[in-house]
């Protein structure tokens, strides 16, 4: 916990932030070339072509210090997520400015991974998305192969990744994801997936992680998790920022409010 | 918890952020600087293009074999139809023709797989984008190199051919290498641009094929242009041979092909080549760069 009577280092400050997701396809209606020739002709002024808005984050305001854990929460579609992506400066603003201290990063490689690959090849092409150096990864690379457990059962590695089981896929992409170290860190939920054993050992790394951060971010649906590991608590709704404080008060109106 | 030390008190959130040094997140680099971060993450924007390349096949039985497979076959299509069926060669003979088909069905599909590649590069990839941070440009780029290393698999049955029709090994054959980098940046350019311009209209996609089938009709892939326009004004032949495509191309063949001799390149051809290559490099990039904060947004 941060102490109140030494100065307090900002690393994270979110200043009025609006998230504005532009949806093609989704016109409202029927999906046929009539339908949408007749949007096209009968549109609005100043509305896109067959585009909807959806406004995800709507004026969210708050700032972090550094050695604070924060967890989000909020219901399915509370914009949890969207906001995470504009702190790390990945989706831009449609209002306000989100200001950071050095480069937020979101844990998760997922994206740059191609299931046609061998497990071997992926480790190095997450690794270089995500930023590390050919040097690094080469160091790296046992660990990130042992942390997986992907070689336990055999020589999996050399196997395209569409091959793995989900759970195993699973494993090698949290693996590669935490094998950097990151100054913000954002995690989103779901990420301790795989079998039992697994989950231990992700969660001691997310630990390990967090250690190393200067702020954390961690969003989850599971209460039990952001009680053992945060110290503040956001909470969204709608996209709008309902309440921000200490965990166990904002636990306690969360569990109210989900009548749980 | 929530509340500031009482030094920070009354800041407004800009002013709090200027005092402890924070800068705004996702903001779009300066030039320069966006060039050292392109440097910097040219192992990912090699190794990117790599793992595509080798993904293509790696379901075929063949495997990779399909690299030099499917442009062979590629060629053999355009040879039956123009070559055989509507005997577009227009004079020229069967040793100058067939290599000259060849080299200009492989080079126009350079620029043309660089262009359909770069439209999709962020619309088709926005997950990435939307998870990790890298440079944008590297994506296009990343297509573009892609395509190079398809061309090169492609460059391999090319000498085979040009081989097998008569023209055999000699200097000229280097002037291949300045000509397919200056293509390269030519392509990586424009890959640049379809890359803004597919990440906010998605629908080029749909709309390319056509236009870079036109454009390859204009260009001469399949026939000599002097040759074909022999009874046209001579300026109508002039400006087709000047368009970067088939600048690229009569470079090549003038390179590989023995009967291929200077006569048939348009005047100043070398200076062309680069101009194209500088104007659509430098444009592209700088074109892709003013957007670089918002292709998360798709």
């Amino acid at each position: 916990m941060a102490d109140n009577n030494t100065e307090r280092v900002p690393t994270v400050i979110a200043d009025d932030v609006h998230i504005v997701y532009r949806v093609r396809g989704a016109g409202g209606g029927k999906g046929s070339a009539t339908a949408a020739l007749s949007r096209i002709v009968r549109r609005k002024k100043g509305e896109q072509r067959g585009v909807r808005t959806v406004h995800a984050v709507r004026g969210v305001s708050f700032t972090a210090y550094r050695g604070e854990a924060i967890g989000l929460i909020g219901t399915n579609g509370s914009g949890k997520s969207t906001l995470l992506r504009a702190i790390a400066g990945l989706l831009p603003t449609e209002r306000g400015k989100v200001y950071t201290d050095g480069q937020p990063s979101l844990l998760g490689v997922n994206a740059a991974l191609m299931g046609d690959l061998t497990g071997e090849r992926n480790v190095i092409l997450g690794g270089l998305a995500m930023g590390m150096s050919r040097e690094q990864i080469r160091d790296r690379y046992e660990s990130i192969v042992d942390f997986s457990g992907i070689n336990e059962k055999g020589d999996f590695i050399t196997l395209p990744m569409r091959t793995y089981s989900s759970g195993m896929g699973a494993r090698l992409r949290f693996s590669i994801a935490a094998a950097k170290d990151h100054d913000v860190l954002m995690i989103d939920e779901a990420l301790a997936t795989g079998d039992r054993k697994f989950q231990i050992r992700s969660e001691q790394r997310i630990r390990e992680l967090r250690k190393q951060a200067g702020t954390v971010f961690l969003v989850s649906h599971s209460l039990g998790s952001i009680r053992d590991t945060c110290d503040r608590v956001l909470w969204l709704e709608k996209g709008e920022l309902l309440m921000d404080g200490p965990t166990a008060e904002v636990l306690k109106a969360y569990e109210k409010e989900t009548g749980k | 918890m929530t509340a500031r030390p009482s030094a920070d008190d009354g800041l407004s959130p800009a002013q709090l952020a200027a005092k402890h040094g924070l800068t705004v997140s996702g903001a779009r680099p300066g030039l320069i600087e966006y060039v050292r971060q392109l440097w910097g993450r040219r192992h990912f924007i090699l190794a990117f293009s790599q793992a595509k390349l080798t993904a293509q096949y790696s379901k075929a039985k063949l495997g990779q074999l399909w690299q030099v497979v499917t442009p062979l076959l590629n060629a053999l299509v355009y040879f039956l139809i123009f070559g055989l069926i509507l005997e577009a060669n227009r004079g020229m003979s069967t040793d100058v023709y067939i290599p000259f088909l060849v080299t200009g069905v492989f080079v126009f599909t350079f620029t043309q797989s660089s262009v359909m590649a770069g439209v999709r590069s962020i619309s088709g990839n926005l997950g990435l984008v939307r998870a990790l941070h890298f440079p944008r440009a590297s994506l296009p780029v990343s297509f573009a190199l892609q395509q190079l290393q398809q061309l090169l698999f492609s460059m391999v049955v090319l000498l085979i051919i040009v081989v097998g029709f008569g023209s055999y090994p000699q200097l000229s054959w280097l002037l291949v290498l300045p000509a397919l980098v200056l293509q390269f940046v030519f392509n990586a350019g424009l890959a640049l641009i379809m890359a803004r311009l597919g990440s906010k209209t998605p629908d080029l996609a749909q709309l390319m094929p056509f236009i870079m089938r036109t454009w390859m009709y204009a260009s001469g892939v399949m026939f000599s242009i002097p040759l074909m326009l022999e009874d046209k004004p001579a300026w109508i032949a002039d400006v087709l041979q000047w368009n970067p495509a088939a600048i690229y191309m009569d470079l090549i063949r003038f390179a590989l092909i023995d009967g291929y001799g200077s006569s048939n390149l348009p005047d100043h051809v070398w200076a062309f080549a680069i101009g194209w290559a500088v104007l659509f490099g430098i444009c592209g990039f700088v074109y892709f760069w003013k957007a670089e904060e918002r292709y998360g947004r798709g």
